[in-house]
């Protein structure tokens, strides 16, 4: 239902960004899906990766400072209105949605949606009853 | 009207240290009488009011430092019943707390006729109409002009700093002909009236500018962009505010008020009293105030005294531009700042001790940005949160410093430090 997301801090200057992956590469880490919330001076970058406590050493290591988030995993048919459809339960449930991002899954007819909620069990409870489907994280790890 | 007190300002050198002599031996017994602070202060250093005979015996007074005013926060160093006090003024300490200065109504006429001296110096007359643009409140700068400007009889426009445009508006319709401001704000007043097309509206003949440090270039600019001749003015909080000493039309060093406040230059780091003439830090004697008489008050401005014939006429003994500080103290858009006060609040919200500070001038006007180190704690994966922390930290500065700064978050460890020890400040202004 939920899968570790890691947040790292980068600052808003040429090269950070690279910075971060390079050091992710550098263990053999794999990324699954990854976002930016950026302001004038900093960025957030959000991973899901494969190996999340081996990505969160390394970032130690390298003096990243970094949280780690547990956020829903949702897991969708890749056809119109399926995003929609979710977040209209949600909306309706008067929960309120942090950010998200979504990506795709090759060759399965599948989508994923990373929801960041205030309330995790909650908001699963609600898609839940609605017959909305969750990836576990070994799916989104092992994908 | 050359001079607002030529008994004073002209008098024979002879005569000033007579009236010195008196007036400090007054005060040292007075304060020892009065004052507990003073006299376990004088009691440590073995040295009793009978010591002070005269000028010359000033050396064997302990000195008064920020850290004895933070001490005897509030009413320590008080001299006078806090029923003759009718003001306060304030600026900042070192490390948060504020100093606060009381006045006698005794102490803001012998003030009022310190800054006259000024503004007389720089041509005032009853006709004049003096623009106050430093700030009203508890910054010394725009009540003391005010004042000064009042004793002499001009019309007084108490514009305050900012809104810009109003400041012109006024300039214009009201005549203005003596700016007082910093001499920073001085700069953007000027640039914005020849944007605004107005340089030909304005009747300014002078400015008195002070409370940061300004250059000989920057008193050309000023000079030639708004037609005026540009003085300079010298004063802090502790000694009384702006007035202890001030520009003449030479405008080659200020005439310190030496019937009020007696001068001294020493060594920074022995204490000792150097020769006139020698570099060294500015140490300033109150002989005349009744309720906060500080007696060798170290200023921790760098500077050199002279003593020599000025062409305007006045005897009374000149400072050089301060050069420099010997504590790490920055002026910033004219308010004081300390490093130690900025490390107090990031301390104080959970954020590293971890910061450096940058300081520039963008369009005349002062830029203070704090750069802090991000601490895991502080770190969140949304936005909003974080913000949220980085506009407390903002609020908390602005209300600690006075002033408003940016504070923008960086990578742990990404500060430059050189041989170990963080450099603190980083000041990009070309004055």
């Amino acid at each position: 239902m939920t899968v570790q997301q890691i947040s790292v801090f980068v600052e808003n200057r040429q090269g950070k960004l690279v910075e971060v992956l390079e050091t992710l590469s550098a263990r053999n880490i794999d990324l699954r899906a990854l976002s930016i919330a950026d302001t004038s001076d900093f960025g957030i970058l959000r991973l899901i990766v494969n190996k999340p406590e081996e990505a969160v050493k390394a970032l130690a290591e390298a003096d990243y400072v970094t949280s780690v988030t547990d956020v829903l995993a949702v897991s969708l048919d890749d056809t119109p209105g399926s995003l929609a459809r979710v977040l209209r339960i949600l909306a309706d449930a008067a929960i309120s949605v942090e950010y998200l991002y979504a990506f795709v899954a090759h060759g399965k007819g599948k989508a994923y949606v990373i929801l960041r909620v205030e309330d995790n069990e909650k908001a699963a409870a609600v898609l839940q009853k609605k017959g909305i489907a969750f990836a576990d994280s070994k799916d989104i790890y092992t994908m | 009207m050359r001079y607002f007190q030529p008994e004073i300002e002209c008098a024979a050198p002879e005569e000033i240290k007579k009236l010195q002599d008196q007036r400090l031996v007054e005060t040292v017994r007075r304060v020892y009488a009065t004052v507990p602070y003073y006299k376990r202060k004088m009691d440590e250093k073995g040295v009793t009011p009978d010591d002070i005979k005269s000028r010359d015996d000033l050396h064997k007074l302990p000195f008064l430092s920020k850290d004895d005013l933070r001490e005897a926060y509030p009413y320590g160093l008080l001299a006078a019943p806090l029923s003759d006090c009718v003001r306060i003024h304030s600026t900042s300490g070192t490390t948060g707390k504020r100093v606060v200065a009381f006045y006698t109504q005794h102490d803001i006429d012998l003030w009022d006729d310190c800054c006259a001296r000024a503004l007389v110096a720089a041509g005032a007359t009853e006709e004049d109409v003096v623009h106050v643009a430093y700030g009203y409140g508890l910054f010394t700068g725009g009540m003391g002009l005010n004042g000064g400007a009042h004793r002499v009889g001009c019309l007084t426009l108490p514009m305050s700093s900012g809104n810009t445009e109003r400041q012109i508006q006024f300039m214009c319709d009201l005549g203005s002909t003596i700016l007082c401001c910093t001499p920073s704000y001085a700069e953007f007043l000027a640039e914005t009236i020849e944007e605004m097309g107005l340089r030909g509206a304005i009747k300014l003949k002078a400015g008195i500018f002070g409370a940061e440090a300004w250059s000989e270039e920057m008193r050309a600019r000023l000079q030639e962009k708004l037609g005026i001749k540009a003085y300079d003015i010298y004063g802090l909080t502790e000694i009384i505010g702006p007035g202890v000493a001030f520009e003449c039309s030479e405008q080659s060093g200020m005439h310190i008020n030496e019937d009020h406040f007696i001068p001294e230059i020493i060594d920074p780091n022995t204490g000792e009293v150097l020769p006139e003439g020698e570099k060294g830090e500015l140490v300033f004697t109150c002989i005349t105030k009744e309720a906060f008489p500080l007696l060798r008050y170290r200023t921790r401005d760098i500077c050199v005294l002279k003593r020599e014939k000025c062409a305007c006429g006045r005897t009374l003994l000149k400072m050089a531009k301060p050069m420099g500080r010997s504590d790490d103290m920055l002026i910033i858009r004219g308010v004081n700042v300390f490093p130690s006060q900025i490390e107090t609040v990031l301390i104080g919200c959970g954020f590293s001790g971890n910061y450096q500070i940058v300081v520039d001038r963008v369009r005349h006007t002062d830029t203070l940005e704090v750069l802090v180190e991000l601490t895991p704690e502080m770190f969140s994966d949304t936005v909003k949160k974080i913000e949220h922390r980085e506009k407390e930290l903002a609020e908390k500065l602005k209300s600690m410093l006075g002033i408003s700064a940016k504070v923008t978050l960086v990578a742990p460890k990404s500060i430059a430090r050189s041989e170990g020890k963080a450099v603190r400040v980083i000041d990009k202004r070309k004055i």
